[in-house]
Formats: C-alpha cells, structure tokens, sequence
C-alpha cells in the first residue's frame, strides 16, 4: 500500500494542520511516512504545499515524483492546479471551490473551475459554506479534508481520533465543531 | 522506545539534548531555524538546563559554542549555509584551536534557493577547514550522527561540521530515541594554552590539524558512514552523496539497485573507496545535494578518459536540488509526469501581510524620494525585502545582512546623494552596527532607516536583540540625538512620516529614523496569548 498526497494552498491557510491529521491517523496505524513541509519566505502569502507519503513500506524519498500522487487536497483552487504534473493519470484531484485572492491577475473563477474539470478524478467542494454550518468557517480544511478522506488509506475512526487528538488542549466544543466539519465534509462524495 | 515524529532539524535537536548538550547556539535562518526552536520549546532542556538563547549573529553565537566547549562541556550552534559565512572566522580557527568538549556546527544548505540569496554547499567549508562533516539521509540517520559527531569531536579534538539540507530539514518522519548520554562536568583544557593562536603555536596547531584530518580518512568507525553495496550491473557505478541516497532507492522502488553503489554519510571520504568504484566500472555516476564536491574529487586533474558524470558533465542539472526524477534521468530510468500546469495558473509571490508597518515605512519613503529620483536605496534582508516587488519598487539592494548601512556609506562616497539604507532591527543589531560605526566616525551623508517590527520577523517571529534598545545603541554608537528620529508607520501618519524623512534626507551627515511598530503577526501572537493566560 502507498498514499502518495499533495496538500496545497496558500501560506496561513493552515495545510500543516491537515497534514497533523493525517499523520496522526498514519502513526496509529503503524504506517511508514514523511512529509515535506515549506517554511520560510513562501509563508508569507505565496503559495505553499507539503508532499505526504505513506505507505505499509518505508519511504525513500522526501519528494513524490512526478506522476505519481494519488491525491491532490488542496484548500484553493487555483493552487490545485499548480500541482498537475505530480498527480497520477488515476489520481484524485480534490479542492475547495473559494478561490484566496491576494494577486492582482488571479484568474477568471469559471475558467478555473473548467480546467479543474478536465482532470478525471475531480472533486469540488464549498468548504467555507460547509463550514460555517458546522459551526465555523475556520474549520474548512477539516471539511476538506473529510472530502478527501475517501481517498486516503486510513480508517475514518483514525481520522477521528487524530482529531481528538489535535484539538485535545481545546476542548470538547472543537472538537465536537471539527467531527462535524469532518463528516460534513466526507458527505461530499459517495462511492 | 517509543518513536517521535520530527522534522530534520527537530531530529538534530532531539538528538543533542538526548546526547548530552549543555549549550545550544543560533542565529535563526531557514531552513535551520526550528533546531534552536525546539530545544527552546523543550521541557527536557528545560530540566537539564541546557543554555539555549538566541545569540547576535552566526559568529557571536559559533564563538559562545567554542567557549561553551572550553569548559569541557558539549556545545551545538546552527545556522543557516550563509550565515556560516559569518561565522567562518570563528569557525576555521576553531578548527586549528581544536576542541576541549564536544563541539558540532550544524550548517543548513538551501538548494534551489527557497528562501536564500545563494546555494553555497557547505561541505567546502567543512575541507576547508579540515573538519570532519556528517551528511545525513534521513531523520533517523540524522539523530544517530549527531551521537557520533559528539564522539568524532571528542576523540579528534576538533569541531564538527554537520551539513543538513532544506528537504531534509523541513521534512517530517519517525525516529526512534537512543539512550541518554550525561552531559560533562566542567573541566578546563589541559593544556591551557590550547586557545592561544600565537603564530608559533598555531604552526603546531596546524600541523596537528592536518595530521587529524588524514587520520580521520582512515578511521573505521568514521568511515561505516561511507560503504559499498555491490551491484551486478557494472556498466556503471552510482556514489550517492546525502539525500541523493534516498532519490536513487526511490528508483529503484523496493529492489536493490542492478549497479554497485557507493553511499556517503561522512568527508573525508576514504580514498580506496572511490578507488574501488573506478576500478569496477566503466563509469561513474555522482549524486549529490549541492555542487560537485565528490564529483570533482574523482574526475581529478588532469581529466583522464575516464567517464565521470554528473553536474559538471550535463547528466545532472549544474544547479538547484535533486528531486527523484532528476536522479531518474541521470540513470536512465524511465519516470512519469503528470499534465501540465495550465496556462491560467499565476504564480503568487511571498508579499508584506495585510496591516504591516514595514508597507507604510515605505509608502512614505517612496513618497519623500520622488523629487531625487529612483535609484537611491539600499536595502536588506527580511520581510522588509518584499518591498523590492510591486506596489512598492523600493529597494535597489539585498545582499547579505547589514550591507545595506555600508553599500549606503559607498555610495555615498562614490557621490550618490541622498544615499539611503533600509534595515529590519534584527538584521541591524546582526551586522548593521558596526557599519553605522563607519558612517559616524567619517560623517558620512546618509540617511539609515531602521524599520523596527520588534521581532525577526522573516524567519517566523524570534525574539530580536534590538527590541527597546535602537535609540540608545545609535546614540552609543556617535549618531547626533536630533538625528535620530522615531516615526509610527501608519497610513495616517503618512504626511507627517514624509516630512519626517525629507527632513533627514537632506540633511549631511548621519540620521537614523527608526521606524517603529510591531509586526501584525507577532502582536497577534501575543495577544493570543494573553488571552489565554486570562
Ligand atoms: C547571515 C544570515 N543569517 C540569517 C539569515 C536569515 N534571515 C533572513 S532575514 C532574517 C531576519 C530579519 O529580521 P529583521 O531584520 O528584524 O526583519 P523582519 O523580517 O522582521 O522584517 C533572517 C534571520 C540570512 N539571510 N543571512
């Protein structure tokens, strides 16, 4: 088995936190990974990802090769597309639909919606408005990631309890709120 | 024992402190950072009291490692690769003092230039200064060296250079903890004048020195870090520097590599070794993170017929990072590739955040040097640098820390008028004191700007040496009190802040104005904080 997974979005967006998820989900299944994270300069409002690897082996490389990411979970639109030439001709491309404008020639919204389409395995997903119905919009790359969480090789209990685990020191209300985001998000996409 | 999840340079951090270190030096410097962040964030370093304060700059804080060592007692101090440039006087006659604990400097290189003004490799300074160097693979392997860097140290009384990479650095796996190590007792050096650098003694020095480093190339233990896998396949040979090692097992998926390999851990790297490789095979393949170190050392001088590639040959990209398709190419291995990114994809640079001081600082420069013309500042490096892009098109410099006060004082001497420099806090109290020093002592016409966040704010918000202190450093430092101006960079000072600069623009001597307010994201912080102490 192995999850090879691009996580995108903007510096301050918050990638790092559903990259914590993920890997606490990985570690109690006793899953091999690494992951690449960006720190420094592109933090400051440029685009940033982090490459996920897991896999029931270990893992060599720090960086996914091109062309074989089974997973692109990105918490912007535009930023999804910045990262096509990793993504695997079966792999899923999943985003959100809120496009993060803070470029003077960010694109036309319908254009990238349509490029977003091309790709076979696509999933577009409102997770600010989903969201702010679980309870608060900070919580959309929850919602992201329970979107994504068909595609990850890992039981959604793991995915759970990493959540747990996460917001542990903040209590039982966001965690509550982040479960909900998290299966709001999940009821996105039926097999 | 139970394994933790860390990036590298967490690794390298856990490792210290599980490995004995009683003091922990750095300026921070991506990718190095979060090695100092973390033993500070530490409860274990906490109980063991380990000194773990940001120091000045890279040389300060290499200079407090070695007297840390002086003491018998095992020291760190991180940097990122060009703040070894700093350091480097401090650390190349570390070299020839030697060691009395142990003493590792760990060297962060940033290939491909994420967040660098150069892709300096490192690994020259650690031949350079004949010192041994560890180049880990993985978080793992980086954890375990460290204990042996220690040990290495120790034994051959000599410095560490510990050279990690961005990849590395920034990216996070398991490692599982060794045994602890106590750290040392105090103990002076035994001969106590081991220090002294008189001409005399380091002529000795440097003969041991250099006896040291030879010695090294041949030391077993050392060498474990450097071996041979065969391979029967021996059209070619493969040596696979550092991080290059885990490119090529990713090629080779789960199988073992069909050509003999040579993986390096640690330099010197013992002749016969390579020798071996060359004997074997038709050709030599070399892979490493940075420039062609190894690569070089093989080909030899005069090039011979033999067929060594890599960076210096085309087989591999003369510049930037490794990536595994890279290293697919280079071996003539097939690899994929995805789509292409389509066209409507803008590229979205870093940018000044929303409500940042430094924004209006230079809203109101821009504004006070319309009637010189463009041309006239000199700048430097942290956030304030984002201030070359548009809207702004400020800044006509960025070169190294704190040469923006000095290139101002060039300038000026070359006729330039108003020369002006822009510089963050931290970067001034790291190199922009002593050349405020030069402007006073010749008068030079120049107006220096410093805009202070209070904090380092480039590198994520460490504490800065400068914070409550600009005034009283410059007034210290010979700046006459009427100029040295405070300015509050909000959009409503704007008129005023103009006015402020054109004053001090045209002014012939020294004036500073400091340009003073929090960084939005640290105040944030803060007051996130507090909030929670409540
Ligand atoms: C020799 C050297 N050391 C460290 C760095 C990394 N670095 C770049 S900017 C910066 C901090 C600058 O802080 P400050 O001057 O206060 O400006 P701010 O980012 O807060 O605006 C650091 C540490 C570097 N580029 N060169």
């Amino acid at each position: 088995m192995k999850n090879d997974i691009i996580l995108s979005g903007v510096g301050g967006q918050g990638i790092l936190s559903i990259a914590a998820v993920i890997g606490y989900a990985a570690v109690e299944n006793n899953l091999y990974l690494k992951q690449a994270e960006v720190h420094g300069m592109s933090q400051r409002g440029g685009d940033v990802q982090s490459h996920f690897r897991l896999s029931d082996h270990p893992v060599a490389s720090d960086l996914i090769p091109y062309g074989e990411a089974d997973l692109i979970l990105s918490v912007e639109p535009m930023e999804s597309l910045r990262y096509l030439p990793w993504l695997s001709a079966e792999g899923w491309l999943v985003t959100n639909s809120n496009p993060f404008v803070n470029i003077p020639d960010y694109p036309d919204t319908g254009e990238l919606m349509t490029e977003i389409k091309k790709v076979k395995n696509n999933l577009i997903v409102d997770a600010d408005s989903i969201a702010r119905e679980a309870g608060s919009g900070k919580a959309a790359n929850i919602v992201m990631l329970g979107a994504a969480s068909h595609f990850l090789e890992l039981p959604v209990e793991s995915i759970e309890n990493a959540i747990r685990k996460l917001f542990g020191k903040k209590g039982t209300e966001v965690i509550d709120l982040n479960l909900k985001a998290l299966h709001a998000g999940r009821d996105q996409f039926t097999n | 024992m139970s394994k933790l999840m860390l990036l590298g340079d967490e690794a390298v951090a856990q490792a210290a402190m599980d490995a004995g270190l009683s003091g922990m030096y750095a300026y921070p410097g991506t990718p190095s950072t979060e090695i100092m962040e973390y033993i500070q964030a530490s409860r274990v370093a906490s109980d063991k009291n380990i000194i773990r304060e940001w120091s000045a700059n890279e040389k300060t804080a290499m200079e407090a490692a070695l007297g840390m060592s002086y003491t018998g007692k095992r020291s760190m101090v991180a940097m990122k690769h060009v703040g070894l440039n700093v350091a480097a006087d401090g650390f190349i006659n570390s070299a020839m003092t030697g060691v009395n604990g142990g003493l590792i400097v760990v060297a962060a290189d940033d290939p491909s230039m994420h967040s660098s003004q150069n892709e300096q490799d490192s690994r020259f300074y650690g031949k350079f200064a004949f010192v041994p160097t560890f180049e880990p693979s993985s978080q793992q392997e980086a954890y375990n060296m460290i204990f042996e860097a220690f040990e290495t140290s120790e034994k051959y009384k000599v410095p560490v250079l510990f050279r990690i990479t961005t990849r590395l650095a920034h990216s996070r796996s398991a490692v599982e903890q060794n045994d602890e190590v106590k750290q040392n007792d105090f103990s002076l050096p035994s001969e106590l004048r081991q220090f002294v650098l008189l001409p005399a003694i380091a002529r000795k020095k440097y003969k041991g020195l250099l006896a040291n480093y030879e010695a090294i190339a041949n030391d077993d233990k050392f060498q474990k870090n450097n071996f041979y896998i065969d391979g029967e396949d021996k059209s070619f040979g493969i040596v696979a520097c550092g991080l290059a090692y885990n490119y090529l097992a990713e090629n080779c998926r789960r199988e073992k590599c069909k050509h003999p390999v040579i993986k390096i851990g640690s330099y010197p790297v013992r002749e016969d070794l390579l020798g071996r490789l060359k004997e074997e095979c038709d050709e030599i393949i070399v892979l490493e993170e940075g420039y062609p170190l190894v690569e070089e050392l093989m080909r030899g001088y005069p090039s011979s017929s033999y067929k060594i590639r890599g960076r210096l040959d085309g087989s591999v990209p003369r510049d930037g990072e490794l990536n595994p398709n890279i290293v697919a190419k280079a071996l003539g291995m097939n690899s994929l590739y995805g789509e292409e990114v389509p066209g409507i994809v803008r590229k979205r640079p870093p940018s000044l955040c929303k409500g940042c001081g430094h924004a209006d600082m230079y809203n109101a420069l821009n504004t006070a040097l319309e009637e010189h013309g463009p041309g006239k500042v000199f700048s430097d490096i942290g956030c304030y640098t984002l201030g070359a892009l548009p809207p702004f098109n400020a800044i006509n410099s960025c070169v190294d820390m704190g040469a923006s006060v000095t290139m101002a004082v060039g300038a000026a001497d070359g006729g330039l008028f108003p020369s002006v420099a822009v510089i963050g806090d931290s970067t001034f109290t790291h190199s922009g004191m002593t050349g405020l020093l030069d402007a006073v002592i010749k008068k030079s016409p120049v107006t220096i700007i410093i805009s202070d966040n209070s904090t380092t704010g480039m590198t994520g918000g460490q504490k800065s040496h400068a914070t409550n202190r600009l005034e009283s450093i410059c007034e210290g430092l010979g700046v006459e009190k009427e100029h040295i101006r405070v300015i509050i960079p909000l959009r409503k000072n704007h008129d005023e802040n103009t006015e402020v600069i054109k004053e001090e623009l045209v002014y012939k001597g020294v004036s500073v104005i400091i340009s003073q307010r929090e960084c939005i994201q640290t105040a944030a912080r803060r007051r996130k904080k507090e909030r929670e102490k409540k």
